[in-house]
């Protein structure tokens, strides 16, 4: 081993150190390469690669849902608009802790244990990071003041601006216009999931539902430039959505409303169509709702009182509700009988208030019980015999009365923008069989022949069969939509053909149309009280629809039977005669009579139109 | 040539001569002080984006940098001999203070660093001191020794410099430990320590590394090896800073986005942007010849360090400046390796760059060092 005592060499230390530090130096500039090396590798040779992750860092293409279209009345009146509504949401992540964060507000503004319990539920969703979380919407000037004052203590905590629909007429267009709701999962997988990437709402019944897609419009997209935190610091590049397209509906909001009001309290509808065109003036079904409570979503109290209401205000009476149609479809079995050849104007029966089928007990009976006497069919639609038409079903039977009801549009939906609407029941041998196993009886034939039986029609229907009555024949099929703004696509409707109905003899037409026009301004038709003093022609024809079964040699009588069993009354009708502008349906649940309940509805619908009408002709004409 | 040409004007040579002794005179290095000079400009212009744009952060640096710069030209004053004959008790005392870290030592996120003095004195961060006093102990222990020194004197010297490393080791910082320990064999390695025990040594760590792993390092630094072997095994938790540093130094590219239009920095994507992570916001607004340029800088440093350390007069110099030298080296070597992705992340600030007070006294202290072994010189040697 060497000794360190071995005296210095300064020479050799010098040597030694001068190599060293040329190596020092090589190392230094070896260490330096290897750096510029890899900047060199990650700079120029990958620059590309993390070009694009340093842009996917910061840049996001964000949808922009676009505006809904509008949907207006006839008239130009808003009966669906875009509201901004406020709330208030929770962006957890800005949040240090998210359960005193509610405390805090809740501290500010009411927010009730339900509003929390929905917060939880959608916290547990799926949602991108910094998403905010809905805490309570809809909130009102004050609650969005006294938020923003105490803004900078509430961490996490913001303010959103959303545009929601908004119906001008509430409750009044419930059934015909619909509602838009939160989209479910279940309704994003039916439509184009990108379309609808930043909507909210999805149109849930009515209108909103039919027309969603030309409603709707087309996203756009923005790209915007985010930090880490994900908060948006500028817009980079935006592609503007197409707003949906704006809706001119047929209704008439002030005949709608006027429709509400006759009804009032009482279960109903109310059908009104233009004869000219089949356009939709008035759809009414009461009692119903306020469909701007399902718009942000209706609490769970509210929901189950309208849900397990007796009144049944969320069931739209004027599109699925079934009835049996009775006298009402007296006027279409008279033509069918005509055109048939199996009666003929000369024609007439003694009535006495009973009838019977050879070879089987049963009496059928008139609703009036001593009868009417001599009948023909003109005086029988007048005063709605049923003896005559007990007759007619007779002859006609079950195969010939359905093709005429059915060439009125009975047994099915003849809308052309209407899906919800049901079909009704037009009963024929081969469905008995079908459904019931049995044959069908010449007794069916006569229950049919009043409209009673197995027959189920809608009112809207109804209305149908008596603009197509009014138009002699030309079918006009019913229609929500009036016409569009320009849109991309062609306006997609129902695919539904009905044909014009011929008569071998077309002067039967206006027979049975006098024969109706009897009805209200004949000395004994039975809605004669409904007719009066008018300053126009009208046309309608009165019914009744069973709701209990009246055993065999039992006597109605409506004061004994409870309000829910009493009969429905029912009324068709248009006017005036010459030049139709108006055709209704009205149905008034367990309203008795049609001739008490119906009729003046629809005399007082008649009046509204007609004399709007002309004031709007006066003032036309004056211009 | 040109003292030739000095010559024959009247009066140049004096004048050349007082100029040369004005910085003599302050025992200032005007050569590495200008160097110093740029790159903490440059260094304040990068901080000023990393920050956020904040003066606040600036000016606080600011205020870093004059503090250093006092304490280099203190330091500068000094004679070298004072710095070889305190060495010992430097040492001693730096490694008391270490002992005392350990045992009464303060600190943030699980890493005790600080001793807080007694009596109202502020917390000072013997680590930090021990950066230049481990090269100045193994450079006093060696520089009196026959160099190149035996297996013996290795030895020693080896133990000199693993004592205080391993002590820091245990606080735990890893990066400071790497510096002090590469500061150490740095002097052996200028010493002249034969190959065949450099050799000898670099098996024996190699075969000491699996010991290392298992039973002296933190899960939190495995976890950072392991990171930096595969960053997008993790990529939004240890693997993150890795990814977001190498995505922001390739975005830059040949000329960079330009200043303050960094988006992984500006945006925050970067974390640590204005400290450990400071080249990668050069890198990102400069692009690839910014960093180039930098580099340039730091290697003129470099050189002129080693420059100062062959003219050094005795072997005590000699060997302490370009162990220093080096040291100041491998902060940029580590650094930028870890940052780029070629190194595990260890805490080694950017020198003079990265935010931060500590490394830039400890820094310029040892520039300090230099400059006093430079400008003292001994007429004798000549």
């Amino acid at each position: 081993m060497r000794s360190d005592r071995r005296l210095k060499d300064s020479n050799r230390e010098k040597r030694i150190y001068a190599f060293r530090t040329i190596l020092a130096a090589l190392f230094v500039l070896g260490l330096t390469s290897a750096l510029i090396i890899r900047l060199y590798d990650l700079q120029l040779v990958n620059h590309e690669h993390f070009q694009t992750l340093s842009d996917k860092n910061r840049m996001q293409l964000q949808p922009i849902s676009p505006n809904r279209g509008l949907i207006y009345d006839r008239n130009g009146v808003l009966l669906a608009d875009n509201k901004p509504i406020f709330s208030v949401v929770i962006i957890p992540e800005y949040s240090k802790n998210v359960d005193e964060s509610i405390a805090s507000i809740q501290e500010i503004i009411d927010i009730t244990p339900e509003h929390i319990k929905r917060f939880k539920k959608r916290m547990r969703r799926s949602r991108r990071p910094y998403q905010s979380v809905i805490l309570k919407s809809k909130l009102n000037e004050q609650e969005i003041a006294r938020i923003e004052v105490r803004r900078h203590e509430l961490k996490g905590i913001e303010i959103q601006a959303e545009l929601a629909r908004y119906y001008s007429m509430g409750s009044a267009t419930a059934h015909s216009i619909g509602y838009v709701g939160r989209i479910n999962e279940k309704e994003l997988a039916a439509v184009d999931a990108k379309n609808y990437s930043a909507t909210n709402y999805i149109g849930k019944l009515g209108v909103e539902r039919f027309y969603e897609s030309e409603l709707h419009g087309v996203v756009g997209y923005q790209t915007v430039e985010t930090n880490a935190s994900n908060r948006v610091l500028r817009v980079l590049d935006r592609i503007a959505p197409t707003p949906g397209r704006n809706l001119t509906l047929h209704i008439d909001s002030g005949l709608q409303k006027k429709a509400v009001e006759l009804l009032g309290a009482k279960r109903g509808a109310v059908v009104a169509i233009e004869p000219s065109t089949g356009g939709i003036l008035t759809l009414v079904s009461t009692p119903s709702f306020d469909p701007n409570l399902f718009v942000t979503g209706i609490d769970y109290k509210s929901y189950s009182a309208l849900r397990d209401s007796l009144d049944l205000p969320l069931f739209n009476r004027s599109l699925k509700g079934q009835y049996p149609p009775g006298s009402t479809i007296k006027p279409v079995l008279g033509l069918g009988g005509l055109d048939s050849g199996v009666t003929n104007r000369a024609f007439s029966i003694w009535d006495e208030g009973k009838y019977q089928l050879k070879n089987d007990e049963r009496i059928y009976r008139d609703w009036k019980r001593q009868g009417h006497g001599r009948m023909n069919l003109f005086s029988s639609i007048a005063q709605s015999c049923d003896i005559y038409f007990y007759d007619l079903a007779f002859k006609m039977g079950v195969d010939n009365m359905s093709k005429y009801l059915g060439d009125f549009g009975f047994g099915q939906n003849t809308a052309l923008d209407i899906s919800e609407a049901r079909d009704g029941l037009l009963p024929t041998r081969e469905w008995k069989r079908a459904l019931k196993g049995r044959a069908w009886y010449p007794g069916d034939s006569l229950n049919m022949g009043i409209g009673q039986g197995f027959m189920l029609s809608t009112p809207l229907q109804l209305a149908t069969a008596s603009a197509v009555m009014a138009n002699r024949g030309r079918w006009v099929q019913p229609a929500l939509l009036k016409l569009a703004s320009v849109g991309a696509r062609p306006i997609r409707q129902r695919k539904i053909e009905m044909n014009d109905i011929q008569m071998i003899n077309p002067e039967d037409w206006d027979y049975i149309i006098d024969a109706m026009s009897e009805v209200m301004h004949g000395k004994r038709g039975t809605a004669r009280s409904s007719g009066r003093r008018a300053s126009y022609r009208m046309a309608g024809k009165t019914g009744t629809a069973q709701v209990v079964g009246i055993k065999q040699g039992e006597k109605y009588d409506a004061e004994a039977l409870s309000e829910r069993n009493r009969d429905h009354a029912l009324f068709i009708g248009f006017a005036p005669v010459i030049n139709p502008k108006i055709a209704v349906a009205v149905i008034v649940e367990n309203g008795g009579g049609g001739s008490t309940s119906a009729a003046p509805i629809a005399r007082a619908l008649f009046d509204e139109w007609i004399l709007k009408l002309a004031a709007s002709d006066k003032t036309e004409s004056m211009e | 040539m040109s003292q030739d040409f000095l010559r024959q004007m009247p009066g140049a040579e004096s004048h050349l001569k007082q100029s040369q002794g004005l910085a003599f005179r302050l025992h200032l290095d005007p050569i590495l002080l200008g160097l110093l000079l740029v790159l903490c400009t440059i260094g304040l212009g990068i901080l000023y984006s990393a920050s956020g744009q904040s003066m606040v952060h600036v000016e606080k640096q600011l205020v870093r940098f004059g503090l250093a710069f006092f304490v280099m030209f203190v330091f500068a004053q000094l004679d070298p001999i004072v710095y070889k004959r305190w060495s010992p008790w430097l040492f001693g005392l730096g490694v008391l203070a270490l002992v005392g870290v350990l045992v009464f030592g303060t600190g943030a996120k699980g890493a005790q660093r600080w001793l807080q003095l007694p009596g109202g004195l502020p917390r000072v961060q013997p680590s930090e001191f021990m950066k230049l006093v481990v090269p100045m102990m193994v450079a006093w222990f060696l520089s009196s020794r026959y160099l190149p020194p035996s297996l013996k004197a290795v030895l020693g010297a080896l133990l000199l410099i693993f004592l205080p490393v391993l002590l820091i080791v245990k606080q735990p910082d890893l990066g400071t430990s790497i510096l002090i320990a590469a500061s150490g064999v740095f002097v052996l390695m200028f010493a002249g320590i034969s190959w065949r025990l450099v050799a000898g040594f670099g098996a024996l760590i190699a075969g000491f590394a699996p010991v290392m792993w298992m039973f002296f390092m933190r899960e939190y630094q495995k976890q950072r090896v392991l990171t930096f072997l595969d960053p997008e095994s993790d990529p939004l938790g240890s693997g993150w800073n890795i990814i977001q540093s190498k995505t922001a130094i390739g975005s830059g590219g040949l000329w960079g986005k330009g200043w303050l239009e960094g988006t992984q920095s500006q945006l925050d994507f970067l974390p640590e942007s204005h400290t450990d992570f400071i080249i990668a916001v050069c890198a990102e607004e400069f692009g690839f010849m910014g960093v180039l340029g930098l580099l340039l800088l730091y290697l003129l440093i470099v050189f002129r360090g080693l420059y100062i350390a062959v003219k050094a007069q005795d072997s005590y110099g000699r060997i302490l400046a370009g162990s220093l030298t080096l040291t100041f080296f491998v902060y940029i070597f580590v650094n930028i390796g870890m940052v780029s992705g070629i190194l595990p992340v260890v805490g080694v600030p950017l020198p003079l760059v990265s935010y931060g007070g500590t490394s830039a006294v400890t820094l310029m202290a040892a520039f300090g060092v230099l400059m006093s072994i430079h400008t003292h010189r001994k007429m004798l040697s000549r």
